[in-house]
């Protein structure tokens, strides 16, 4: 009967921005629309997708920093049997030797016993690990890039290690710290330090604050008044002066160092995402919610958190970004990481200490430089993603 | 339309083209029409017809680069506007031909009072300011009828109704004298009542002032009382164009007449004396407290709603009409518990005032509510599936899956909507088949008890046409009890088998609705009548100005 009413005059013209509705193949697995026009956008952005490309695989590559920069080797075949030296702890009896301390495979002594007995060592392309000291540096430490040295620099190394000359020498690529360590290893290492704690910082303070700005925009009255009383109390708090004084009563380890981080950095999204909860539990859709029964967290999660969460995406890659710098700034002040973890700002303050060795200093610079280029080449296409005119125009 | 030299304007194959990405879309195909001095012509049309694109080409408004205008010419007292630069349509603009727009909540700029943003114009393009400006504002606002018009004009547009903001904006527009004035829906987002007092306002102002009116509207009602030539768009062209008369006697093209028989019929659920109450309540309240100082202290009230006592029987309709404002909207959402009251509400036999949100839960399977807003009552994030399951979700969570699929498709089904269509999302859909997806959540729990808070207003009068008939339809097929709110007296005709008439909270009339309809008792009830049915205005203090 109803047939009859529509095919009058039959309003089923589906204007559809989207042009060609393609049906969607999967049941729920697939992107909607939205996501996918978003997706699009994101790639629009030349520089941003680059940059998305490249971060990641620099973070990937950081991420088997083991395989790459490493003082064991990652395969040793002795005797017919394997071994994975970069994962297991073998002694150094194992291959022959007299102490029953771990093996130092960097050992000539411990090397010549493998080759002789027919053995083989596969090692990573870099044979120092960020806390590997070389112990044949031709010159004090800082060492320059073995590539810029002179042959009259390396004589005393080369004569006792009966080579050639100075390109027989293990490089140092980057040439190395005040203590003797390889700078590419700890580059590569520090790399992965500063990326994973600004990513676990920025998720877990994300959590937290879009949790406290939900609840505040959506139940509003009184809990948003002393919600956000509290707030402006807590982030009046000098948070610099409290960090330098809890940093030197607790030993200030990764996750100390997370955990006092994060006590100031979930704020800054809670505004954000209350004012977004506010805007939208007065939509329509959100009433027709409540007229269906639907619980309020269930509202507050189906409903209103995607809404909050575009913002929310869009400001993600500058919190990275800023929890690096904040790490970075710390290690810097030598405030932050235990001595001797490779560490972005330590490096830096080490070329700040050593300005006759300029490598120490460039190498921060350019790592840092271009890790925050990066992740704000990101956030530009992000945000760009997510901008609804350009979704809806 | 003698001669040529009395046609004050003059369009010819007029198209406007936007580019969306890589695709291009003709909005506007070759239209052409002249408006000669004093005249009044109507664009009429449903939402997308193009008839609003084509009133903002004359003054060339559009998002220039993104439209363009493929052909045509717009001769306006001899001069060709559409190749004019810039900073010379600019001394048209204001000045020559005026604009009044829809919305008068946002046409005007809430930071300046009324006297700063006519005194803007003027000193814009007159340049008179200081007292001689001040008394032209007076007497622009005498002229549209705003009493008392020293006073008003340090007043801020919120402090003014929204049909003496729709008459500020009319004196913006007269400020300058133009010559031909652009009224783009100037009454669609008012009530009844005051549309007549603004219809009948600037047809005095058309007389008295000898300009020429271009009135874009998809309201044939109005047309009728306005105009004197109508061209009827439809998907960008110009499908007839005709004198007024003649378009309403004797209607040639098939879509006109469709637009024409658009009227929804009257045929109401039939008087249920015998049938059990299905929603009672007794003396109503919905105050909100006015709270004032230091102390938050309670100084009076906002009686919303203010002692309303309905009882709605089992497969009736009751319809609840009032102007904006008298609380229609809010004793709605106060008998589904929504926002809360005072007063007791008798629900299917049980007490629900004061339940808690978990124990009202078990009722809202029984109740349901459809909103005005098609574009903003469906959440844009979920698929169709998604949205009309979700109440099942909560009121069936063991349902299997087949079970609610099923169920899902019925509702669509019911609602005239193909199945497979469900897992598209609300942005692929028209406005109509929305309301049509808002229906199918209400009903797909099947329910006893649905209000419908002014279903139609956002829509087209043919979609209009064919969601009254589908209400009516899914009321005999399932025996539901409605609750209609509108302010559109013509809808509410065509469904209502009792009126309760509303103003300032209170019930001024109530009854059955043909009673009611025939033989209306209170002034206001006749007021509004007048303005509905006929556009007639309503002597002074009957109704809201």
């Amino acid at each position: 009967m109803d047939a009859q009413v529509t095919a009058k005059t039959p309003d089923t013209t589906t204007v559809s921005p989207v042009g060609l509705v393609v049906p969607p193949e999967g049941h729920r697995v697939d992107l909607s629309p939205i996501a996918r026009r978003r997706w699009e956008n994101f790639k629009a952005n030349r520089r941003g997708y680059w940059s998305f490309w490249i971060f990641l695989v620099l973070f990937v590559v950081s991420l088997l920093a083991e395989f790459i920069a490493n003082d064991k080797p990652l395969y040793i075949s002795f005797e017919g049997k394997s071994y994975f030296p970069a994962f297991v702890t073998y002694s150094e009896t194992t291959f022959g030797g007299e102490f029953e301390t771990a093996a130092d495979y960097r050992d000539p002594y411990l090397q010549k016993l493998i080759v002789e007995k027919g053995g083989r060592m596969i090692w990573a392309p870099i044979r120092y690990s960020y806390d590997t000291h070389n112990l044949d540096l031709p010159t004090p430490a800082p060492s320059k890039p073995t590539w810029m040295l002179t042959e009259k620099e390396c004589q005393a190394v080369v004569e006792r290690k009966k080579l050639s000359g100075c390109r027989d020498l293990e490089y140092n690529w980057l040439g190395t710290d005040d203590q003797g360590r390889d700078i590419v290893a700890r580059m590569i290492y520090g790399f992965r330090t500063s990326v994973l704690f600004g990513l676990i910082l920025t998720i877990v303070s994300s959590v937290i604050g879009v949790a406290a700005g939900a609840v505040q925009g959506y139940f509003g009255g009184w809990t948003d008044l002393l919600f956000q009383r509290f707030i402006e109390i807590w982030t009046s708090v000098p948070s610099l002066y409290l960090l330098l004084i809890i940093s030197s009563v607790l030993v200030p380890g990764f996750f100390v160092l997370l955990g006092i981080l994060l006590l100031f950095s979930w704020v800054s999204l809670v505004g954000l995402v209350r004012a977004e909860f506010l805007r939208g539990r007065n939509f329509e859709y959100i009433q027709a919610a409540r007229a269906l029964g639907v619980s309020n967290v269930v509202i507050m999660f189906r409903h209103l958190l995607p809404n909050a969460m575009v913002a929310t995406m869009t400001f993600l890659p500058f919190i990275v970004s800023s929890s690096v710098m904040m790490l970075t700034a710390l290690d810097f002040l030598g405030f932050g990481l235990p001595p001797g973890s490779p560490s972005l700002g330590e490096l830096l303050s080490q070329g700040k200490a050593n300005v006759q060795a300029p490598w120490l200093g460039l190498t921060a610079f350019f790592t840092v430089a271009v890790m925050l280029s990066l992740l704000i080449f990101i956030g530009e296409a992000v945000r760009d993603a997510f901008d609804p005119r350009k979704t809806f125009g | 339309m003698d001669a040529t030299s009395a046609k004050l304007l003059s369009v010819r194959e007029l198209s406007v083209a936007f580019r969306q990405g890589e695709r291009e879309m003709l909005a506007v195909d070759r239209v052409s029409f002249d408006i000669a001095k004093g005249e009044t012509v109507a664009l009429v049309g449903e939402s997308g017809s193009g008839k609003s694109v084509t009133a903002l080409s004359i003054l060339k408004l559009l998002p220039y680069p993104a439209a363009r205008h493929p052909s045509g010419t717009i001769h306006f007292k001899g001069q060709e506007l559409l190749s004019l630069p810039e900073h010379e349509i600019r001394h048209v603009r204001g000045n020559d031909i005026t604009i009044i727009f829809q919305e008068p909540m946002t046409s005007l700029n809430p930071l300046h009072t009324i006297e700063k943003q006519i005194g803007e114009i003027l000193e814009l393009h007159r340049g008179i300011r200081g007292a001689a400006a001040r008394a032209r504002i007076v007497e622009l606002l005498t002229q549209v009828g705003i009493p008392d018009a020293e006073s008003r004009l340090s007043s801020y547009p919120h402090q003014l109704s929204g049909g003496q903001r729709q008459r500020v904006m009319i004196a913006m527009a007269l400020a300058n004298e133009p010559d031909l004035l652009i009224a783009d829906e100037p009454t669609t987002a008012l009530d009844v009542t005051v549309q007549a007092q603004i219809l009948k306002l600037l047809k005095d102002l058309q007389t008295r002032l000898g300009m020429s009116l271009l009135f874009i509207t998809h309201d044939l009602g109005i047309v009728r009382k306005i105009a004197d030539t109508v061209c009827v768009m439809s998907k960008g062209k110009i499908v007839e164009q005709d004198a007024v008369e003649r378009v309403y006697t004797a209607p040639q093209h098939p879509y006109t007449k469709a637009l024409l028989a658009a009227e929804p019929k009257a045929d109401p659920a039939p008087l249920q004396p015998d049938a059990p109450l299905v929603v009672e309540t007794r003396d109503l309240r919905v105050w909100f407290p006015i709270r004032r100082g230091v102390l938050r202290k309670t100084v009076g009230h906002i009686k919303a709603v203010d002692g309303v006592s309905v009882g709605v029987r089992k497969g009736e309709t009751l319809g609840v009409v009032g102007e904006s404002g008298s609380g229609k909207t809010t004793l709605g959402l106060a008998i589904l518990r929504l926002i809360s009251s005072d007063g007791p509400i008798v629900f299917l036999g049980n007490s629900i005032q004061g339940l808690k949100f978990k124990s009202m839960r078990p009722f809202r399977r029984d109740m349901q509510i459809v909103f005005q807003d098609p574009y903003g009552s469906l959440s844009p994030r979920m698929s169709i599936a998604d949205i009309i399951e979700e109440g099942l979700w909560v009121h069936h969570p063991n349902m299997p899956r087949e079970e609610r699929e099923e169920r899902v498709v019925r509702a669509l089904t019911d609602v005239g909507l193909d199945p497979e269509m469900r897992i598209r999302y609300p942005h692929e859909f028209s406005g109509g088949q929305r309301q049509r997806i808002a229906v199918a959540r209400a009903i797909v729990l099947e329910p006893t008890f649905v209000v419908l808070d002014e279903p139609t207003s956002a829509l087209d009068m043919l979609i209009q046409t064919q969601i009254v008939e589908l209400l009516r339809e899914l009321q005999k097929r399932r025996n539901l009890t409605y609750l209609f709110i509108s302010h559109d007296l013509k809808v509410v005709a065509a469904l209502a088998s009792r009126l309760i008439v509303m103003r300032n909270g209170r019930v001024v009339e109530e009854g059955p609705a043909a009673q009611v309809f025939a033989n209306p008792q209170s002034d206001y009830t006749r007021a509004l009548f007048a303005a509905a049915f006929n556009l007639e205005t309503a002597p002074e203090g009957v109704v809201a100005q």
